[in-house]
């Protein structure tokens, strides 16, 4: 039942083979056994979801159902929800108990689906291995001494190991798509601003997005169809109308024109990745695409461009932790500058008070030209790139990261390596662009992620492009020996 | 580029954070790799490009000036960690 899709469960539900009191039963049931060598979750809210599957009970009955209705998901960590501890995997805010309901989650609830609990994620986003949380690091399912990608790395082994049928992410410089590659799941990244950011915890205000993590690309489809869409409480939020995501899942790819990339199969990439991309890139061609070369000369530079744009923006956005009005306090604090001082430090892991520090820096007195309008100067070249891509082709592929997943602890001691991992997917934050993360293949056991990116507001075609591989493929379809039953 | 250690505190008192001799240490030599790696930037011409702020270039969008929300000042101040009439309490600050 675990592993099955949401189109199918849906299916159950309304035929009353199965009650979602009994599938969340069933979910709540697997955490509780297989989360303990996961750590995906932060909190689990059995209570909760037990009253909403009753809910959703009474609404399949009546026939009020949407596809989601009584479907148990979970929730980054990072979206806040009314009632529910909401950490963003900080020590600042381990007893902050939102007051209010993010818009993402608020329209789940709206759609009829169960929220199991809020899962792990490296602390305020920043991190690719989810080893920066403050409660503790995520083990990837495949193999628990790996990570499982970073910063949405619990909601990436919660779905792959079957711990929630499918859950939320966000991803301001690869969040979603690194940890759906290294755990063999799909992720979406929608377009800057198709997705509310209301209540979503800020990391960078201009890259931040929020966005599905599920098995398939129908099921991401379906939480699309939900969490997509205009919300006049998110002033960046794009008026363009929600698209239908499920219509045109099963359009042929005939005609299709992919671009490759050449700086997406350059050195640094592991080369049994690019075998697994390059085969993904032929299934492609039998399914009636035709492949064309095309070049995103400025790619290298998105890593210092993000790496300015990002910790300035959350120096900015963390400066409202401040021990007054919600989150840690020191003890006893001397004056309002020790209190200030020491709850931030006391709060905040070594990771996020050195991005803060690094913003702080670059917007200065006397740094701000050189560093953050520099910054927004190449951010325009690199979207200027993936403009002048797209007039030429459909869609752009590549890999997703260079590598499969590290080790636990492997790249911990070298910060600015475990930023270089991150080429592949922040240049399409710095655009704006939409981007998947779809499984392709394994590589000495561990998956590996096709890179799939495409237009402004072209998620439903995107969507579509991994939909038919995946009728095509199996990939999407394997899952960890853990999810099993069987000991790893 | 690299910082001294002057530097850090003087960017840690910015940003509101108490470092320890050894954090302090710590932070220098990160955040001197991490000026290091954005020092590329420097070598490219962007003579001429406007900086890019919203990937889409939108406007902010402006609402009408009238009171929309409820008040809630219990629920907010319910996670506050000292409160008292209604108010947030912090450390005396005025003699």
């Amino acid at each position: 039942m675990f592993e099955q899709s949401i189109s199918t469960l849906a299916q159950k539900l309304r035929d009353k083979e199965v009650s979602s009191v009994e599938l969340t039963r069933l979910f709540l049931d697997r955490i509780k056994t297989i989360d303990p060598q996961l750590n995906s979750f932060i909190t689990v809210s059995d209570e909760l979801a037990l009253q909403q599957a009753k809910a959703a009970d009474t609404l399949l009955a009546n026939g009020n159902a949407t596809s989601l209705t009584g479907i148990p998901i979970a929730h980054k960590d990072l979206f806040c929800t009314q009632g529910t501890l909401t950490t963003c995997g900080s020590n600042i805010l381990n007893n902050f108990i939102p007051p209010y309901e993010s818009t993402v989650t608020s329209r789940f609830q709206q759609a009829g689906a169960v929220m199991l609990g809020k899962t792990n994620m490296d602390e305020f986003a920043m991190g690719s291995s989810n080893e920066n949380s403050f409660y503790g690091a995520v083990k990837n399912p495949w193999d628990l001494n790996k990570v499982p990608g970073g910063s949405s790395g619990g909601s990436a082994a919660a779905v792959s190991a079957g711990l929630a049928v499918a859950a939320t992410g966000t991803d301001t410089g690869g969040s979603i798509r690194q940890p759906a590659s290294f755990c063999g799941i799909t992720g979406l990244k929608p377009t800057y601003g198709r997705v509310s950011r209301f209540g979503m915890i800020a990391y960078a205000s201009s890259l931040d997005q929020g966005g599905p993590m599920a098995k398939s690309a129908e099921d991401c489809a379906h939480l699309m169809q939900a969490m997509g869409g205009f919300d006049d409480k998110d002033s960046t939020s794009s008026e363009t109308p929600n698209d239908d995501y499920l219509t045109n899942l099963n359009a042929p790819l005939t005609g299709l024109t992919i671009g490759l990339p050449k700086e997406y199969f350059g050195e640094g990439l592991d080369s049994k990745v690019a075998d697994t991309i390059n085969t993904a890139v032929k299934e492609f061609e039998k399914l009636g695409a035709t492949i064309k070369d095309v070049s995103l000369p400025n790619l290298q530079l998105s890593i210092p461009a993000y790496y300015v744009i990002a910790p300035s923006e959350a120096s900015s956005n963390l400066s409202r932790f401040d021990g007054v009005r919600f989150g840690h306090r020191c003890e006893n604090p001397k004056d309002l500058m020790d209190m200030y001082t020491r709850s931030r430090a006391e709060g905040f892991g070594r990771e996020v008070q050195k991005r803060i520090m690094v913003g702080t820096y670059a917007l200065s007195e006397g740094y701000y030209d050189a560093y953050y309008l520099k910054a927004q100067k190449i951010r325009r070249l690199i979207k200027e790139d993936f403009v002048n891509a797209l007039k030429e082709v459909d869609v752009i592929m590549g890999p997703v990261a260079p590598t499969t997943a590290f080790g636990l602890g492997s790249k911990t001691s070298d910060p600015v390596a475990m930023y270089l991992e991150d080429i592949y997917t922040l240049s399409v934050n710095l655009a704006g662009i939409p981007a998947m993360s779809v499984p392709a293949g394994f590589v000495d056991g561990m998956p590996v992620g096709l890179q799939i990116m495409g237009d402004y507001f072209a998620e439903a075609k995107l969507l579509n492009i991994a939909h038919q591989y995946q009728q095509h493929t199996d990939w999407h379809l394997q899952t960890p020996d853990l999810a099993k039953g069987a000991q790893a | 580029m690299s910082i001294d250690k002057q530097d850090v505190q003087k960017i840690a008192h910015l940003a509101r954070l108490a470092l320890t001799e050894e954090d302090a240490d710590q932070y220098q030599h990160s955040l001197s790799s991490v000026l290091s790696l954005v020092e590329q930037m420097q070598s490219v011409n962007t003579d001429g490009v406007e900086p890019l702020s919203n990937p889409l270039e939108m406007t902010q969008r402006l609402r009408e000036d009238k009171v929309t929300e409820e008040n809630r000042r219990d629920a907010f101040l319910a996670n506050a960690p000292k409160t008292d009439a209604g108010l947030f309490l912090v450390p005396q600050v005025i003699e």
